[in-house]
Order: C-alpha cells, then structure tokens, then sequence
C-alpha cells in the first residue's frame, strides 16, 4: 500500500522529535509521580491513583493533537506536500498516512502511564479495557490534530494546541479535581464538550465499571467521528489549495 | 506520441486569467524550458500538468493520459523536484529517496535498492546516512532531484532546480539535468537564462498567462535580433517585439 511509505515517514518524523518523547511520555509520567507524591502528603483523597492514572492517560493525549497538528502544518509549510500531492498517492492515503502513526503512539503511552500507575497502586485487571476506550479518545484527539494541522500554519498550532487546547483539556476534564464541586456555568461547559467523558470513561474502564462506562464512551464517539468528519474535510481542503 | 501536449489549457483565478489557452507539444526526451517573468503563467501551468491544480478548461495529456479525465495514470509517470525544499527533514537521504520510491507503489525492499542505486548515480553516498535537515543548501536541491528521479519518471519537472545555488554547485546539477536528455522528458523552469540556454533544446516564453515564443534560443536571438538571449527574452517577455 503506498499510504504506508507515508505511515513510515511520519511515524520516523515523529518519534525522532524529542519534543514527541517528552511530551508524549515523559511529561505524564512525572505529573503522575508528583500528584501521587503530593496524595500521600496530605488527608483528603484528592489523586487516588484509580482516578488520578486514567485522568492523567488522557490528559497525555492532548499532545497527540500537538504532535499531528505540528507535523502537518510544517508540512504544508513546505514543498514536500506539493511534492507529494503530484504522486499518485490519494486523498484516504494522506488521511490514513497522517493519522494511523499516531495509532501506536497513543496505544504505547496509553500502556506507559498504566503500567508506571501500576506499582503505585493500580490495579490493572481491566487494562485491555481501558485501551480500548483510551484508542477512542485518541481518535478524538488525532481528528482535531488533522482538523488543527489543516487550517492553522505551524505557529498558530503551538498557540492553538498547545497552550489552549492542553489547558481547555486540563481545566474541564476533571483529571485534577471534580469539576461538580465547581459546579453552575462551568460544570455545564465541561460537561458538552468531550474531555470530561472521555476521563470518566477511561476511570471507569479501569475499575470494570461497565454500567458507567457506555454514556461516557457514546459522548466521545460522538465528538471523534463528528471531529473526524470535520478534519477529512479540512485537511483535503487544505491539501488542494496546497502550495505551489 | 509526444511527451505532453495541452490543447487550450487555461486557467482562471476569478477575474484574472493565468493561464490563457495554451497550445504546446513537448517532445518525448526533449529539455524543455519555460520561461517567463513572475506572474507569467509558468508556475500555474506547471502545477496543472503535476495535477496540483484543475485547469478551468482545456486538457493536457501526458503520454496520451489525460490529466483531467486520467489524473491517476498521468500522475504515475510524471515526477516534480519542487522550487523549494522537498525533502523530509527527519528522514536519512536513503530513507527520503525509499520513501517517495514507496509512495508511487514500489515495496519496500525494492524501494531501498532503488534507493541505494540512485545515491550512486547521484553521487550521494558521502550523504547517504544523514539526516535531510543536516544537509547544505546544494546537498538538498541534488537529493530533490534524485527524489524526482528514482520512481524512473517519462516525464520530470523541475521547478528552479539550482535556484540559490553557488556556481559550483549549480554547474555540477547542470552535468546531471544534462545526463538526462533524450532519456526523459524534462520540463525546466528557471529565472537563470543561461541555463535555460545552456541547457534545453527548445525554450517557451509565456507572458500574461500566452506562450508568446517557442524556438530554439538560438533562433528566438536570431528572430529579435538582440544580442544575446537575455536580450531576447526581455523583448519576448515584455512584449517589445517588432516595436
């Protein structure tokens, strides 16, 4: 399949920026170490590590749109995609070509976190679970790194993703603290936007709650596909009117 | 069968007319130079025969492949080594030539020895193992080109191949361009006039979006009467012919 040459060189461009190894896998794994440190520091249980991991497995995934949106804004930035656009690759080579190398990323730091959760007390009987609905939000969060990547240029990106789009998923995700305590207005807009569902849904999984899990999952299977949809429209969009 | 023909190929941006039916025929093997002054239609034309752009109206063809009713064939057998970097900056010089081998369909261990054979051909394998963005300026724009060359195109474009080159440099990518005369079809855009002279067999000057002179440079001199080809191009360009 000629998608995966590009599949190849975008997971290569990727992995060999230590911005995708320090955010991607570094960075989650010491907040996880230092709110565990600052839970056993104090009386209340604010970052149980059942609730605290998957929270934090998330959060990790908002650098999945950071790494996506990065990667093809520089591209459109130059001539390669000129380059690639005259090739015979076609528009479901490029969307598959950008978006399932993150695929694996999302799945290995989803597995990082974890297992790093699991010597401080997570228990990791419902993992494959818990994957499977952490490669749901990823969707989510590729989607809008295509739909970023497509109709912003590489500055905007790390303004956008990376300073907005982190705090927007940090503030109203509830990784940090119950954003029912809040409450009124805010707890409203975290509740319509899909960060919030996609923590609860990963802390359910990761206890097995099967009941709780289902309304959570939809909300953000729903948000991924509509995000989706978006930024394959985006991204040809852009790919079209591509430079030259 | 010539190597590209367009009939009536035009090109609309709005109000403005970029490309104005044009009517061209390049010959299989032929070095073909386009030139014209910026915002002459050269650009536009070119990314209309890459595919990169529909034409409003008019076709062109590609070894008789269309590339408004046939883009996929036409695309297969055409190549680019855009104006500016083309490369990807993260991958080896082998990794980016196996890489755009790959995406015109060759597998991936077909598309590494294609690889390795181009770094000899191009004389890259002092380069072979570093990384595109660690390359010079020179280094990059001959990788480009190897990049455009290794899916063995009938018919590559080369977009201001030497552009911002030193002399030495520029002159070693001319010994290359040369090397594939009468073996592939060459279209050349360049600001450089001795190389357009240098090099192609025929030269088109296009101006506000018509080719306005088709020739040898030879003959296009000879038709002006001006004293060199730079003289000739700037009476064809700015429309001073005959005046």
């Amino acid at each position: 399949m000629k998608c995966l040459a590009l599949v190849r060189r975008n997971l290569s461009e990727l992995v060999r920026d230590p911005l995708t190894l320090f955010f991607g896998a570094a960075f989650p794994l010491v907040l996880l170490g230092l709110l565990t440190l600052i839970q056993r520091n104090i009386p209340v249980n604010l970052f149980a590590i059942e609730s605290l991991a998957p929270g934090v497995a998330v959060f990790g995934q908002a650098f999945l749109t950071l790494f996506s949106a990065l990667l093809i804004a520089r591209d459109r930035s130059t001539a390669l995609t000129q380059r690639l656009m005259a090739s015979p690759l076609t528009g479901a080579d490029f969307i598959l070509g950008y978006a399932l190398p993150l695929l694996p990323l999302a799945l290995l730091q989803g597995l990082l976190c974890l297992a790093c959760a699991a010597p401080l007390g997570l228990n990791l009987a419902h993992l494959p679970l818990t994957l499977l609905v952490l490669l749901v939000s990823s969707v989510m969060y590729i989607a809008m790194g295509l739909l970023f990547g497509s109709i912003l240029n590489d500055k905007q990106v790390g303004g956008i993703c990376g300073a907005l789009l982190t705090n927007l998923s940090a503030w109203l995700s509830g990784v940090w603290f119950d954003v029912k305590l809040v409450g009124g207005a805010f707890y409203a807009i975290a509740n319509a936007l899909p960060f919030l569902h996609a923590v609860e849904a990963a802390r359910a999984a990761a206890v097995g709650n099967t009941a709780a899990l289902p309304g959570h999952l939809a909300v953000v299977a729903a948000y991924a596909a509509g995000l989706l949809v978006l930024a394959i429209f985006a991204f040809t969009r852009a790919m079209r009117g591509g430079k030259g | 069968m010539n190597a590209i023909e367009t009939h009536a190929l035009t090109r609309r941006f709005g109000d403005v007319t970029a490309v104005d039916g044009l009517d061209l025929a390049v010959a299989q093997g032929e070095l073909f130079a386009l030139l014209g002054v910026n915002g002459a239609g050269k650009t536009t034309t070119i990314r209309m025969l890459c595919g990169l752009l529909p034409p409003t109206s008019g076709d062109a063809l590609l070894m008789g492949h269309s590339i408004t009713g046939d883009t996929a064939a036409a695309k297969k057998i055409l190549n680019l080594s855009p104006q500016e970097t083309a490369v990807a900056p993260a991958l080896t010089v082998r990794e980016n030539l196996a890489f755009i081998a790959g995406v015109y369909g060759t597998s991936r261990k077909a598309a590494l020895e294609a690889a390795d054979q181009m770094i000899e051909r191009m004389g890259l394998e002092s380069v072979a193992r570093r990384r595109a963005k660690t390359l010079s300026g020179g280094w990059q724009r001959r990788l480009s080109i190897a990049m455009g060359l290794i899916t063995d195109p009938e018919i590559l474009f080369l977009d201001e191949p030497t552009l911002g080159l030193d002399v030495l440099a520029r002159r070693e990518l001319w010994e290359v361009v040369e090397g594939l005369r009468g073996r592939i079809t060459v279209v050349l855009t360049t600001h450089y006039l001795e190389e357009a002279e240098a090099l192609s067999d025929r030269v088109g000057v296009m101006a506000s979006g018509k080719l306005v002179a088709l020739d040898t440079a030879a003959a296009l001199i000879e038709r002006t009467g001006a004293k060199n080809f730079e003289d000739a191009f700037v009476v064809l360009a700015a429309g001073k012919e005959g005046r």
